[in-house]
């Protein structure tokens, strides 16, 4: 790579301009737009966006106010990414025919994890394989935030959401989570990350990283709702960063099929310090769902353990 | 004078692709149309167009990509049939609302259930509200001819809007049949260099495609859609005249055939219509004054004229190779629409045929002009809409 | 003949231009309002990367070297809709906060 980084030092990166502009209409404390505006910021290159459907998309475009500062588009729902990649091919195609001077823009694709796990992962996936050079990026709040808190296959075990209510019955949602970061690695792709906006240099650096590899890329990036979550205004970045600390959502890449974990955390915390402060766990602090805590703590654990080993053998794969 | 040709429906169109040569295809392979990318397709891989080809994983992703590629600023085309046009219906209304051209032949098959890949109008006329403008082929030469039209009609600066190429089916888009090309340098001549509006590639300008508008400018928005269609049917008669100028083939927003002195009509669409035609001579032989209307452009659908064209007649068949289940053919009802602005108010009937690709045969044509002639005799009108070719 | 309103539309509703949204003022949601203790700012910048709304404004000045650095200055109160993750996260200084969170128009 002959791209020199841009420097992600904080009081540098302030002199440049934003490419999401304040104005949007997403909730107070949203963890979205933070995404957003650190993708954006990572890089200089000039950036086309898609958008699916979501909250994002409806606070960021409303009739002739728009928050985006590139060239964006949102079409529907489940297409973000098939959306991309027509622009990226009339790109290709445009340039290979001179039509239009090469200036190596880079595509990105956002979608919540409604549009990205459930409705538009056949499109995703699709756009993935046929090796598109563009990349997708997922900002994950774990539920159809838009539309009112219903549970998406993204939904962590557990959670309370208008769909799956912790009801009498069926306490929350019954179901792990999908996990689709590994799902999307097993695509064989070049790069496929796991971020969050609190470790921001994280995050950039991934970011960076991707827009230097050629070819179809995905980014999976925990954006909390403090509405869904049951949670309060000012914890978008606490939560993600106890989501990371207690290995929830690990921060980790694979690159060429080659697993790193970026950040490990010094300690790994219980699960239950990410789990109580939102109240879409609340009824699993009850006593007679004690069990739920168990399971969901052991889920956590598994997925770590599983990843550390990934991780190792990739380590000692590069000293070999 | 262009080269002539034995080849199917499907084949023209792929000829007629090569020679636009759009900057982006995006299209998923469906039975009949699988046959025109296929050939696209080897176009793409001999070096033959320019054409990036995107080959999506599902049709709803091939009107995505395609809107994608449209709103990024270029030449935009695609194919499907059926159950696939299904798919995309979201997309369908996603890509006329944007305003954005995107031509797309569709090889007219029934849709499911139960499941049959033949040819007929349902899948066609299930998309008519989309916004998209709609032309119905009565042969391989009206597909092709009717394809290279549609770029300019789609793409003109008034209009921008996508069109769909209709034909029929295996009838059309599986038999060979006599077709004369357009020479490729005129064909290029005559489609012109796309001129993009507000493309998404021009990174010194942002835009932002696909805004939310909820209830102070959708309205408007809308007003503004129904607009640009009424000025659709001028672009095409221009259009269509140039056409004319290039190949002596005459096309316009219908076609009529011994009308003029008609006392009866048969009104029909795409292949179907040449059988009609054939029977109409053998009528016209006998004395019988009975004519043939087919519309080419269904959407707009160009009512006035349509009236006009059909004034002076006392009895009209509509045939539909669709239902509107619980209600009239599709085309019948649009007929019906034209003949509330005639004086005169001629009987109607409405004969449901060909449904996923039943034969429509010569008996079939000569019972309804029987019939035609029979209400035009006596002025009544027994079952308005009615199925016929029916195994009883 | 002037035009109708709706005859004045950009086609396909495409928006042209780009960040219009900062006419959209959002200040206005705000039932808290941050409030920025300047002696107690060590420029760590952290409000500023994790303000979901791009509301806290930055200054230029020269670092040691002579080169451009940025600097926090207030907030943009046009857009700032007080959700309160600066006062948050803000490390402050020896353990004092550099923004605190206030009741709106006390």
């Amino acid at each position: 790579m002959t791209t020199t980084a841009k420097p992600l030092g904080l009081k540098k990166l302030a002199l440049g301009e934003d490419r999401f502009s304040y104005g949007h209409r997403m909730c107070a404390g949203c963890g979205a737009p933070i995404v957003v505006k650190q993708v954006l910021m990572a890089t200089d290159y000039p950036i086309i966006a898609t958008n699916a459907t979501g909250c994002l998309e409806v606070s960021s475009c409303i009739q002739q106010f728009t928050a985006w500062k590139i060239p964006w588009m949102h079409s529907a729902f489940e297409n973000s990414a098939a959306t991309a990649s027509g622009i990226e091919a009339m790109y290709r195609s445009l340039v290979k025919q001179g039509k239009l001077e090469d200036r190596n823009v880079k595509f990105i694709a956002f979608g919540g994890d409604g549009g990205t796990y459930d409705i538009g992962f056949q499109s995703l996936s699709g756009a993935m394989e046929r090796g598109h050079d563009m990349m997708y990026i997922c900002y994950d709040n774990g539920a159809y935030m838009n539309t009112g808190i219903q549970r998406s296959s993204a939904t962590p075990f557990g959670a309370n959401t208008t769909t799956c209510p912790a009801g009498d019955v069926i306490p929350g949602k019954p179901q792990q989570r999908k996990d689709l970061t590994r799902i999307m690695a097993a695509h064989g792709i070049p790069y496929v990350a796991q971020a969050s906006p609190s470790y921001h240099t994280d995050l950039m650096k991934k970011v960076q990283k991707a827009f230097e590899i050629k070819g179809p890329k995905f980014m999976n990036i925990i954006a909390p709702c403090n509405r869904g979550w049951r949670s309060r205004t000012n914890d978008a970045i606490t939560l993600a960063k106890l989501a990371v600390e207690t290995c929830y959502w690990p921060l980790y890449e694979i690159e060429n099929g080659v697993t790193k974990v970026t950040v490990k955390p010094k300690e790994k915390k219980p699960l239950v310090d990410f789990l109580k402060p939102q109240g879409r766990f609340k009824h699993m602090f009850a006593p007679e769902n004690e069990d739920m805590l168990k399971q969901a703590q052991e889920y956590v654990d598994a997925q770590w353990d599983r990843l550390l080993k990934e991780s190792a053998a990739g380590e000692s794969e590069k000293a070999e | 004078m262009g080269k002539i040709v034995a080849v199917t429906g499907n084949e023209a169109c792929a000829e007629a692709l090569r020679q636009i040569n759009p900057d982006v295809c995006a299209a998923y392979p469906i039975t009949p149309a699988t046959d025109l990318m296929q050939r696209f397709s080897s176009f793409v891989n001999d070096g033959k167009v320019d054409t990036e080809l995107v080959l999506v994983e599902s049709e709803h992703s091939a009107m995505s990509a395609c809107i994608g590629a449209a709103a990024a600023g270029g030449r935009v085309g695609t194919a499907t049939s059926s159950q696939g046009l299904a798919l995309m219906w979201e997309m369908l209304y996603i890509a006329a609302g944007t305003r954005l051209p995107i031509i797309m032949p569709l090889v007219n098959r029934a849709l499911s259930a139960p499941l049959n890949i033949h040819g007929d109008h349902s899948d066609g006329m299930g998309a008519r509200d989309t916004g998209w403008i709609q032309f119905y082929s009565e042969n391989a030469q009206e597909a092709y001819d009717n394809t290279i039209q549609a770029f300019r009609i789609g793409e003109h600066l008034d209009i921008r809007l996508p069109v769909m190429v209709c034909m029929d089916g295996f009838i059309v888009s599986h038999s060979i049949e006599r077709v004369e090309y357009i020479e490729d340098a005129d064909v290029k001549n005559f489609v012109g260099k796309f001129e993009a509006v507000n493309p998404l590639l021009d990174l010194d300008n942002p835009k932002s495609y696909g805004p939310l508008i909820l209830t102070d400018l959708y309205h408007e928005y809308k007003r503004a859609q129904h607009e640009v269609m009424t000025k659709v049917p001028k672009v095409v008669l221009d259009v269509a005249a140039e056409f004319e100028k290039m190949t002596g083939r005459s096309y316009g927003l219908f076609e009529t055939y011994r009308l003029d002195d008609a006392e009866m009509a048969v009104v029909v669409m795409s292949s179907a219509a040449g059988t009609t035609k054939d029977i109409i001579d053998q009528y016209r032989d006998r004395g019988v004054k009975i004519g043939l209307l087919k519309p080419r452009m269904f959407r707009p659908f160009p009512y006035q004229e349509i009236a006009e064209a059909l004034q002076h007649v006392k009895a009209i068949a509509v045939l539909d190779r669709a239902d509107s289940f619980g209600g009239y053919g599709p085309l019948f009802s649009e007929i019906t629409g034209a003949v509330m602005s005639m004086n005169s108010k001629p009987a109607m009937i409405n004969k449901i045929f060909g449904l996923g690709g039943r034969d429509y045969l010569p008996e079939q044509a000569e019972h309804v002009i029987d019939e035609l002639i029979e209400i035009a005799k006596t002025g009544k009108v027994e079952t308005v809409k009615e199925y016929i070719g029916v195994r009883e | 003949m002037s035009k109708k309103f709706w005859e004045e539309l950009p086609q396909g509703s495409v928006v042209l231009e780009a960040g219009s949204s900062a006419k959209f003022k959002t200040g206005g949601w705000r039932s808290m309002r941050p409030k920025w203790i300047e002696e107690n700012c060590i420029q760590c910048m952290f409000c500023w990367m994790y303000c979901p709304d791009m509301s806290v404004k930055v200054k230029i000045e020269k670092d040691n070297k002579g080169e451009d650095k940025a600097v926090r200055a207030d907030f943009d109160f046009d857009y700032c809709k007080g959700c309160g993750i600066c006062a948050l996260e803000c490390p402050g200084k020896k353990g004092k906060k550099a923004i605190v969170m206030e009741e709106e128009g006390k």
